[in-house]
């Protein structure tokens, strides 16, 4: 589980995060939705230890993660298309995550390989690797000890259909071994398919909070996408 | 400090396989084999090469340690999402990307001087180590400004203008000076400007452990006239150890603090 509570954040002028508090609950998948600049990245990288929150606290599982890199060895963090050291290989970051976490937790890494078409790229520099495949490579740093907290910014973005479906999958099936998993996405089709929650956030401020099913019936609608089209709209006029 | 040793494994690896490395080595065995075979005298080697070593090794630290900050943003991402404190990997990305640079240099010119049969003479030793030095106090300040600089671009401007204020501003700023100032007792000062300027420190080393006078230059000769060889050599070596831990530290706090 996440407890975050009244979050702060404010890079000079810009209040990123304003008094931020969620609780995301454990076996469950949540997605954070929002305009471009509303907060969405901030926040997973608060969680993630990334960002250092100016106020407000982070607890995941009971541990605050503020400070405490101790708290990440439960962690999984799945990037945007992450662009990684070009001499280094796919198989030389595995060894090295494989490494640092000296985890007691099985690593699933050859597992995640095989589901993901990575093992022809494992020892090939990253700079002769396409985006996709550099996501491949992410999703598995990300999965490799089976996180009870996983923390996914844009997974799909650059995969192929059926390493995007494999990943859907891989998802729900941590999500289904009881980790939190928070997502963010453009792909409104691919939240409504993978989400039970939705935090919609403007302006780094909550304005929904709750299950698809309660969006979709506040907005009157049955598609996600017009639904967070109307919360949308609401939250520019300032209605909530 | 386990962690540390195996992150800079891996950030050694991708810095070792760069091919700016393998010019950066490449040069260096070119110019001192060069100047060993058609200078025909050590001496006149190290003078070559120290103007060399003196302008490039900064340059170079500056520039790729900047870069080096900008260019694995994602991978140092990674490492924070590790369960790693920021100082086991501050420590990995400065001296993973260092000492392949120092190593390639101390190879370079050590490697054509061995085989030359000059390596284990004093002035040869003396240039490998200032050298040696340059690069970690310079790798060490890029590494400061990489970090508390946002905007590569910005920080590469930062950086450059870091450099050219030390190896080319700083020299013609201490020698306006002592003209303006030519009718008062100079010493002092002088040497307290030539600490602050760890180019001039390392040049004053070579020259010292040279003890030829007409190379030193009015800053390095006031250093030999007021302290002695031996004294100035233990000073300006003292100095280029605390303008390396200096930009260190204050790199670990300003890594401990930023966002990324």
């Amino acid at each position: 589980m996440i407890r975050i509570d009244h979050l702060h954040k404010s890079f000079r002028a810009l209040h990123v995060l304003q008094g931020v508090s969620v609780v995301l609950p454990t076996g469950s998948v949540t997605a954070i939705i929002g305009p471009n600049g509303s907060g969405k990245t901030t926040l997973m990288k608060s969680i993630v230890g990334l960002v250092q929150p100016d106020r407000g606290t982070i607890a995941v599982d009971g541990v605050s993660t503020i400070n405490n890199p101790e708290s990440r060895a439960t962690i999984g963090y799945m990037s945007q298309v992450a662009h990684y050291p070009e001499n280094l290989t796919p198989r030389d970051l595995v060894n090295m995550v494989r490494g640092v976490r000296m985890s007691r937790v099985p690593d699933i890494s050859d597992e995640l390989i095989e589901d993901v078409q990575l093992h022809g790229h494992m020892d090939k520099p990253m700079r002769a690797l396409s985006g996709g495949t550099r996501q491949k490579v992410g999703s598995v740093l990300a999965l490799m000890f089976q996180p009870t907290t996983l923390l996914l910014d844009e997974p799909t973005a650059g995969l192929d259909p059926v390493v995007t479906e494999r990943l859907k999958e891989r998802i729900i099936k941590v999500r289904d071994a009881g980790s939190t998993v928070l997502i963010t996405s453009h792909v409104l089709s691919e939240i409504q398919e993978l989400a039970d929650r939705i935090i919609y956030l403007h302006e780094g401020r909550v304005i929904f909070d709750g299950m698809v099913n309660e969006l979709l019936e506040r907005t009157g609608h049955d598609v996600l996408s017009r639904a967070v089209a109307t919360i949308m709209m609401q939250s520019n006029g300032g209605v909530q | 400090m386990k962690t540390t040793a195996l992150l800079l494994k891996y950030v050694v690896r991708d810095v070792m396989r760069s091919r700016w490395l393998a010019l950066y080595l490449i040069f260096f065995a070119a110019v001192t084999e060069g100047l060993l075979y058609f200078t025909g005298g050590e001496a006149k080697t190290v003078v070559g090469l120290m103007n060399v070593v003196l302008l490039l090794i900064p340059l170079a630290a500056a520039v790729f340690g900047t870069l080096h900050v900008h260019h694995n943003r994602d991978f140092v991402e990674l490492m924070l999402t590790q369960p790693v404190s920021r100082s086991a990997i501050y420590f990995a990305l400065y001296l993973g990307v260092s000492l392949p640079f120092l190593i390639a240099f101390v190879v370079g010119i050590g490697v054509p001087a061995a085989i030359h049969g000059v390596v284990f003479n004093p002035p040869i030793l003396t240039l490998l180590a200032a050298g040696s030095a340059l690069t970690m106090v310079f790798f060490a300040i890029a590494y400061l400004i990489g970090v508390v600089v946002q905007d590569k671009a910005a920080a590469m401007g930062v950086a450059f203008i870091s450099w050219l204020s030390f190896a080319v501003l700083y020299d013609g700023l201490i020698l306006a000076l002592t003209v303006i100032f030519a009718d008062y007792p100079l010493e002092k000062a002088t040497i307290a400007m030539v600490v602050l300027n760890p180019i001039d420190l390392a040049r004053i080393i070579v020259m010292l452990t040279f003890d030829y006078a007409a190379l030193m230059g009015y800053t390095g000769a006031v250093f030999q006239e007021f302290f002695g060889a031996a004294t100035g050599i233990i000073i300006s070596s003292s100095s280029l150890i605390v303008w390396t831990l200096l930009p260190v530290f204050i790199g670990r706090r300003a890594f401990g603090r930023k966002d990324w």
